[in-house]
């Protein structure tokens, strides 16, 4: 019943709600809320929710800003993060709220800003993206997403665009009491077009957060989507990140999830490849100890010929934290030529750390190749004692087969300073130092 | 330099070594031979902290050191090194990093500042050539994908990287083809000084042409039963190990 109180919220200030939200945002709502009520939270004995901790977390009260006031924070005070050699376009977003900045802009008519923004100037393209991934879908979460969001970024390259730089998003949670934040996300790549997005997620307040990111994306034939997320948040931070992503033909989608410290997180990625010869690469790297919980559940559709998909997963596991993935590929009658391999590999260091694993193929088409692998282990032993006889110190050793393990995920990461920069970021995590950008100052 | 007394270990429960005694000095060349089972890969995995075996009796020091208090990597440190019969595969991690960090760690161990990555890899050219190892290999994941041979030659290049007073070449001609072999044991002899000795198992006497011992010892049954000078390893390349199993066996 963990969903009462925030139905309740929602019929107790729908006007208030709605006057305040991107009005895109609010069809819809009535029904979400009608949904939830009716099925309620899933239990841990649904099937995609089995291992999943987040249900529980919503006993706490958190606050939801409805009237939609402007926190009092500077981010750019907070917030320096400067990766070294990249010249990114850096947006903030504090905890649900888009924050205006000064830079000139992406260029060639791309466009980021929020989804209020973007309804009252590209009325068109919202209209006919937004939703569209999302609506009906029958999820606890997407309804509390539908019921709750009030606004979000929207990304936009016009056809044949190259966005030259990265575009990072920030987003920094700030407040003095329990919070919970609430967004849907735009992101249109017109037909030709590319952009690289990195994603990374902070909190700066010592209170418990939940988060609720929903995220449509859709890459438009021949178009190139890279979308690197990396986390360093702390123990109380409950993280919940729904990607939906529709690719036309001969498009490409790359994304990399790095997780460097979390306190529970759940990645729910969902890929259509709807016409032939569409690309996707999904990649993960996540690193937990204490009782932290990194989950990440997946599904492609492979709904056409001649599309290509790749997975590859990985997990450190220190302490007593729990890592889940559920990966599912679907490739549909009729979907001939695909190409999909998935592969998860995890290593527990301790013997309370879990890893739960979950791949799973379905084919309904009979000229495929598809592969599918998971292993979870321990350090190799052998690779141990060969280091230790040149002299490696144990913890060193440790460190140089810590690091050979995350390299090939690291890799998936298209541009070179990005991928140091995370290098740097995995070696300083795995060596126990704070694991995150210098001046920064978030907490953990 | 090494003293070996005694030496007793087991592995699972089963005793492999039962009494090995050896004496090893500066500049000193030592064969162990002995028919297969006999013990000698127990020997170097014993000498070089192998976590798999247990010493459940007798004495190993190395320049008055108790050597089997030390772990693997301060043996490593103290200037032991062993050239494995199965060199292990690491993916991902690459030779230049796998071997600064080794030769980093030594240097500590000294109380000396690490090696700047110029005089590295200056340091890795030289000794690469001592044993003709391809650039490629250098800068590829330590081991992976090398063939029998290369793996082989990659241990000889370690051993000269590190500078070992003591080195043990376990095997180190198994797999090997003429050429391979002619190669390894030019490094190693390139290598041999008067302040330090080798070991060298092996099975067959062939290794011997090209590094000559000054003393050939045959283990059998976990013990050393006959010490002799280089010809020793001719005769039992000629009569095979069944004397000696007649000679000791029960």
């Amino acid at each position: 019943m963990n969903e009462k109180q925030y139905i309740d919220l929602y019929r107790e200030y729908q006007e208030l709600i709605e006057r305040n939200s991107a009005v895109c945002l609010n069809r819809g709502r009535a029904d979400a809320a009608a949904w939830l009520e009716r099925h309620g939270l899933p239990t841990r004995r649904h099937e995609d929710y089995l291992y999943c901790p987040l249900m529980k977390e919503l006993e706490r009260d958190y606050g939801v800003n409805v009237a939609r006031v402007k926190f009092p924070v500077n981010p750019h005070d907070v917030f320096k993060c400067n990766v070294p050699g990249i010249h990114a376009n850096v947006y903030f977003i504090v905890n649900d709220q888009f924050y205006a900045n000064t830079h000139p802009g992406l260029g060639g008519g791309a466009v980021f800003c929020s989804m209020k923004t973007a309804e009252e100037r590209f009325p068109e393209i919202v209209g006919r993206y937004v939703g569209k991934l999302t609506d009906g879908k029958e999820d606890a979460f997407v309804a509390m997403n539908r019921m709750l969001a009030q606004d979000g970024y929207f990304l936009y390259v016009p056809k044949g665009v190259k966005v030259e730089l990265p575009v990072q998003v920030v987003n920094i949670m700030r407040s003095d009491v329990d919070y919970m934040a609430t967004a849907h996300n735009l992101i249109v790549v017109e037909d030709g077009a590319e952009v690289t997005m990195l994603v990374c997620d902070h909190t700066i307040d010592r209170v418990s957060f939940f988060s609720n990111r929903m995220t449509e994306a859709y890459v438009g034939r021949g178009a190139q989507l890279h979308y690197y997320t990396m986390e360093s948040s702390h123990d109380s931070m409950n993280n919940l990140n729904q990607l939906y992503v529709k690719q036309a033909g001969d498009s490409g989608f790359t994304m990399c999830t790095v997780g460097l410290h979390n306190g529970k997180t759940r990645n729910y990625t969902e890929v259509h490849l709807d016409e032939s010869g569409a690309e996707t690469t999904l990649g993960g790297m996540l690193i937990s100890d204490g009782v932290q919980h990194s989950e990440n559940q997946t599904l492609i559709l492979h709904n056409a010929p001649h599309c290509t998909s790749n997975e590859l997963f990985k997990y450190i596991l220190d302490g007593e934290s729990e890592g889940v993935f559920a990966g599912r590929t679907v490739v549909k009658e009729g979907a001939q030529k695909t190409v999909a391999q998935q592969t998860n590999r995890n290593i527990c260091l301790t013997r309370e750390a879990h890893m739960w694993a979950k791949p799973q193929l379905e084919i309904y088409a009979d000229d495929v190749k598809c592969g599918h692998g998971a292993t979870t282990g321990q350090l190799d032993e052998q690779a141990m004692f060969y280091m230790r006889t040149r002299g490696i110190g144990e913890a060193e050793a440790r460190m140089l087969l810590l690091l050979a393990f995350t390299a090939d995920v690291v890799d998936l990461v298209g541009f070179e300073a990005l991928r140091e920069r995370i290098r740097t970021l995995v070696e300083k995590r795995l060596r126990g130092e704070a694991a995150h950008c210098e001046g920064c100052r978030t907490v953990r | 330099m090494l003293e070996i007394k005694n030496l007793h270990a087991e592995i699972n429960g089963k005793e492999i070594l039962r009494g090995l005694d050896l004496t090893v000095k500066p500049g000193e060349v030592h064969a162990i031979m002995g028919p297969n089972g006999a013990g000698k890969s127990t020997l170097s995995s014993v000498l070089t902290g192998n976590p798999a075996f247990t010493v459940t009796e007798g004495s190993v020091t190395f320049y008055g050191k108790d050597l089997l208090a030390l772990s693997p990597e301060d043996r490593s440190r103290e200037g032991i090194f062993m050239s494995f019969q199965y060199p292990v595969e690491i993916p991902g991690v690459s030779m230049v990093n796998f071997m600064r960090t080794a030769v980093n760690e030594h240097r500590k161990y000294k109380g000396l500042e690490p090696l700047s990555a110029s005089e590295f890899l200056k340091m890795m050219r030289q000794k690469k050539e001592l044993v003709e190892l391809d650039n490629k290999l250098a800068n590829r994941s330590v081991n992976e994908g090398f063939s029998g041979g290369e793996k082989k030659r990659n241990e000889i290049f370690q051993m000269a990287m590190l500078e070992p007073r003591l080195s043990i070449l376990d095997e180190t001609d198994s797999g090997l083809d003429i050429d391979a072999l002619r190669i390894v044991a030019h490094g190693v002899n390139r290598l041999k000084s008067a302040d330090n000795a080798s070991i060298v198992i092996t099975h067959y006497q062939r290794l011997l042409d090209y590094i000559v011992p000054d003393f050939v010892h045959v283990l059998y049954k976990g013990r050393i039963v006959k010490t002799g000078p280089k010809e020793l390893a001719l005769e039992l390349e000629e009569r095979g190990y069944d004397w000696i199993k007649k000679e000791f066996g029960e």
